[in-house]
């Protein structure tokens, strides 16, 4: 191949990737400028502090502080539960068993089938276990679809981190007469910063899901306080408010979705903060 | 050599994945000495190592018969408790890996997870280690500092430290210089000589020179078997078997 040919792919494969990241920069650009654009003028105090209110959807008084702080209870709920769940399964699949087991080798593409499960499904199937425990549509509820929907991606992350340890070091706290479950400890400890960026995916996944909370978690104008009651998420918030036909409630559509935004921003700030000051740490 | 060797090998044969790793290995590892188990990249060499602390039930698909007798208790019998042998042995990989916490903590993870609790014990036991490594006057200002900070030289004998802690009677070491810079390597290397005194120590090596310089024994393996086991000088200088001769001379490697 001559030196022009090969300088004219070089040329081209430069001009593709820049495009690529052109277009992903520029959505998110247009994504973010929309919702601020749309969403400030209708974020008021209120919005973020008051419950809705008669004739909310309407176009009068009230917020969504409901909807904030059911997402925040499904979300963080779920992702507790799931790391509760995740932890063991990981702690079993790559410190407990064998390396290249058949068991956690099949597990590992249970899981892989699981991750791509959309997450209507997801509900659905909670739904079913709902009605089958006697369950309404509740906060526990939408815990339990969000659980679900989460373990997959907790278990995935938590894997791919500790594929990052070497073996060596497991086989340091073996040969100096640890039992497994105090080698999995020191294993933990060392990828700290990857369990926060789990944490991170899964809760960020699960406050921004509609599907797996459109039957289950129910909605409510009510500010949730037990784990049986209905509650309001943030996006089935977006999507009802979106829905009307009335500008101010489509406006305050917009200013939901940028508080979501706002919750999530928080939420990638504060792992990101934890896992670099842990980095440093060790 | 002792009339009553610490590790004793009988009819050994190592699998894993349908290869016959290990073949027929039968050895005394002479005490309060250093052997050096030398051979051509995947010869078995540092699977031979790892039967004797039982590392290799770690690996997915791995058979062993035979015996391994450390202290007349053969490892591999069913009832073995696998964390006891394991305390009897300390390994020195590669590279250092130095536990996720400090200099002091590393030292007594050991100690700690054997039972004991108490600090002044602790606090003792840490000083003797880092000072028979030679590290404690490099470190004793920061004790409680990250252990990944140190340089590579200083971590591995940190790993050695953290090792002896437990008291061990037998220290294993693979290839444990071949990450460091000559000065580290050449700290410890020393170590081992003087450490002969108190342990048993097996290492692996290919580094000819390396097994020259420290051991007392050599054992080469071939292809999975032991061709020549004996003094140093004796396997090196004056080789009985044809093949140690050509992997001595650099004819096969």
């Amino acid at each position: 191949m001559g030196i022009k040919k090969r300088k004219t792919e070089e040329t081209i494969v430069k001009i593709l990737m820049i495009s690529a990241c052109v277009i992903v920069g520029s959505s998110l650009f247009l994504i973010v400028g929309t919702i601020v654009v749309k969403g400030i003028p209708y974020l008021t105090w209120d919005m973020v502090s008051k419950a809705p209110q008669g004739g909310f959807y309407i176009g009068k008084e009230g917020g969504v502080l409901n909807a904030i702080i059911g997402s925040l209870y499904v979300a963080g709920g779920a992702t507790v539960l799931g790391l509760i769940i995740s932890i063991p399964i990981s702690v079993y699949l790559n410190i407990y068993l064998k390396s290249g087991s058949l068991l956690s080798k099949s597990a590992k593409l249970a899981y892989d089938v699981l991750f791509g499960i959309p997450s209507i499904v997801y509900g659905a199937f909670a739904f079913s276990i709902m009605i089958w425990l006697g369950v309404r549509a509740s906060l526990l509820g939408g815990v339990i679809a969000v659980t679900l929907l989460i373990i997959p991606i907790l278990v995935r992350t938590l894997d791919e981190v500790i594929a990052t340890v070497p073996r060596e070091l497991k086989h340091a706290a073996l040969s100096l007469g640890a039992t497994r479950w105090e080698t999995a400890k020191v294993i933990l400890r060392q990828i700290k910063p990857g369990i926060y960026t789990a944490v991170l995916l899964s809760f960020g996944r699960g406050v921004g899901d509609v599907a797996s909370v459109l039957f289950t978690a129910g909605f409510s104008d009510n500010i949730p306080i037990y784990i049986d009651e209905p509650a309001a998420t943030l996006p089935l918030a977006i999507f009802f408010q979106l829905s009307s036909p009335i500008p101010e409630v489509q406006g305050r559509a917009y200013a939901s979705a940028l508080i979501l935004t706002l919750i999530i921003l928080v939420i990638v700030i504060v792992s990101h903060f934890l896992a670099t000051k842990h980095k440093h740490k060790l | 050599m002792t009339q009553h060797p610490l590790i004793r090998v009988r009819d050994l044969n190592v699998h894993i994945d349908g290869q016959h790793i290990l073949k027929n290995i039968n050895i005394s590892i002479p005490d309060k000495s250093v052997t050096s188990i030398i051979g051509p990249s995947g010869c078995g060499k540092t699977t031979l190592l790892k039967t004797f602390n039982r590392l290799l039930d770690d690996t997915a698909n791995v058979t062993v018969s035979g015996s391994v007798l450390v202290d007349d208790e053969d490892i591999y019998a069913p009832h073995a408790e696998v964390t006891h042998i394991r305390k009897k042995m300390g390994l020195l990989s590669q590279r250092p890996y130095p536990l996720p916490m400090s200099i002091y903590d590393n030292v007594a993870y050991g100690p700690r997870i054997h039972g004991i609790r108490d600090k002044s014990t602790l606090d003792s036991i840490v000083e003797k280690q880092l000072k028979d490594t030679g590290l404690w006057d490099e470190v004793k200002e920061r004790l409680h500092g990250p252990a990944n900070k140190l340089s590579i030289g200083q971590q591995q004998r940190l790993c050695l430290a953290r090792g002896l802690a437990v008291q061990p009677e037998i220290i294993l070491g693979d290839e444990s210089t071949s990450a460091l810079d000559p000065v580290s390597t050449h700290t410890i290397e020393d170590l081992f000589v003087r450490l002969k005194e108190q342990y048993t120590i097996v290492l692996v090596t290919h580094i000819l020179r390396q097994a020259r310089r420290i051991s007392d024994y050599i054992i080469f393996v071939y292809m999975g078997e032991i061709v020549e086991f004996g003094p140093t000088e004796e396997v090196l200088l004056h080789p009985k078997e044809e093949l140690t001769r050509q992997y001595v001379k650099g004819f096969i490697s």
